[in-house]
């Protein structure tokens, strides 16, 4: 089988298990939301206290450990890190906070829109804009530097913890907290969650599926596979959100979205340029940080955090729109994305 | 022959230094990859843009020839 007949069948596949896993109970266009998912873990662990998004969402657990077995099995996996480990966790942060005032990651963005929610297209457009900027400084140099060989067991903490979580939704001590309305409410039974992560995150990792990859291979190098992905995911949902009657196509009144097209641009903009230097989207840092490479762990760390102040520091936008601090904030991540872009990028190594 | 020595770079940094090199030393280049993902990408990528690779198991890194 040729290499995009497999990317397209894993993107098909991605694209239908999301929609079962709205027929079994998850939040609407929101079968996989690596961003929602990470902040609904947050607030499962009470790291932050907005009550409406607190559960350990049993997806991200499979996403891990399933890309973790394949990659055992396969010998891919690699316990690597120090690639510039702060940096990495700030930019985490960022992401989250863009993808919080969008509402969706890059994966989520694409399940909305075959979902039929236009507004996921303003998205589509700062995402593409977002990556344009960071392959602009890529071209001109900009890395993280390199990582090291690190001890075997440092690369399995992180698929332990994640089973450790798993242990803890399910024995639901006092100190767990589980929404009992809105999107954290709304929940697929555990091993569905469980089972369908599994089977993402083996697929992804096989294909190295990444929503960022596909735009930013494109503008680079002219390789159109890992866009065959992202554009398969669309397709598949969208036949899938047909055929179950969840498709809804308009601007208004879409699932957990807003119409505030300026900031759902601006927003996805964020996400795109921080993933292109943190090298592949939320779902690709995922499924490393499941193969022993600490700098994605790092990455994710940063994203639970960026989830945390998201919901403490009204960050995160809601069905009326974005907020005003979620404004300044994204404007300071725009900042932030500059400075280390430039600073890391050989136009400022040469001066 | 130049040899790039992409070693503990992270996506897309391994293709990106193999890109480079082939628009130095257009008659080809060697590359140390090390890991799978990068193997593939800068085979891809080299293939893609005409050369023949041939791709040697070294301990705990691939180098990868390519030639016009």
């Amino acid at each position: 089988m040729g290499n995009k007949t497999k990317i397209i069948i894993a993107g098909g596949i991605v694209g239908i298990i999301s929609v079962l896993l709205v027929y079994f109970g998850n939040p609407a266009n929101m079968g996989f939301c690596i961003a929602c998912f990470l902040r609904d873990i947050a607030g499962g662990i009470g790291l932050h206290r907005a009550e409406v998004v607190q559960y350990i969402r049993p997806e991200i657990i499979g996403l891990i450990v399933g890309a973790s077995i394949l990659a055992l099995k396969n010998k891919e996996f690699q316990s690597r890190g120090g690639s510039s480990p702060f940096i990495r966790f700030m930019l985490g942060i960022v992401v989250m906070i863009g993808a919080l005032v969008f509402l969706g990651c890059p994966l989520r963005m694409v399940l909305r829109l075959g979902g039929g929610d236009l507004n996921a297209l303003l998205g589509i457009a700062g995402f593409v804009s977002g990556i344009w900027i960071g392959v602009k400084f890529l071209n001109k140099g900009f890395n993280l530097k390199r990582n090291y060989k690190v001890t075997k067991i440092e690369g399995y903490v992180f698929p332990g913890v994640s089973i450790g979580l798993l242990v803890l939704l399910i024995a639901s001590p006092a100190f767990i907290f589980f929404s009992e309305s809105g999107p954290g409410s709304l929940r697929a039974p555990i091993a569905i969650s469980l089972l369908a992560g599994l089977i993402v995150g083996a697929l992804a990792q096989r294909t190295r599926l990444c929503m960022v990859g596909g735009t930013r291979d494109m503008m680079l190098f002219n390789n159109s596979h890992l866009l065959v992905g992202f554009i398969s995911i669309i397709v598949f949902s969208f036949i899938a959100n047909l055929s179950f009657g969840f498709f809804n196509l308009g601007f208004a009144d879409q699932p957990i979205a807003h119409t505030d097209g300026l900031w759902n641009f601006l927003g996805m903009a964020v996400v795109g340029w921080g993933s292109v230097l943190l090298g592949g989207c939320p779902l690709r840092q995922l499924i490393l940080s499941g193969e022993g490479n600490i700098d994605s762990v790092i990455s994710i760390m940063g994203m639970i955090m960026g989830a945390a102040i998201a919901h403490n520091f009204g960050l995160a936008s809601s069905g009326a729109g974005a907020t005003f601090n979620g404004q300044v904030a994204v404007v300071i991540c725009f900042i932030f994305l500059w400075i280390i872009s430039y600073s890391n990028s050989e136009i400022s190594v040469k001066k | 022959m130049d040899k790039i020595d992409t070693s503990g770079m992270s996506c897309p940094q391994p293709v990106l230094m193999t890109k480079k090199g082939i628009e130095k030393s257009p008659e080809g280049v060697d590359v140390i990859v090390d890991n799978n993902v990068a193997r593939e990408n800068v085979e891809s990528f080299l293939k893609h843009s005409g050369y023949n690779v041939s791709i040697k198991e070294l301990e705990d890194s691939f180098l990868i020839e390519a030639r016009k």
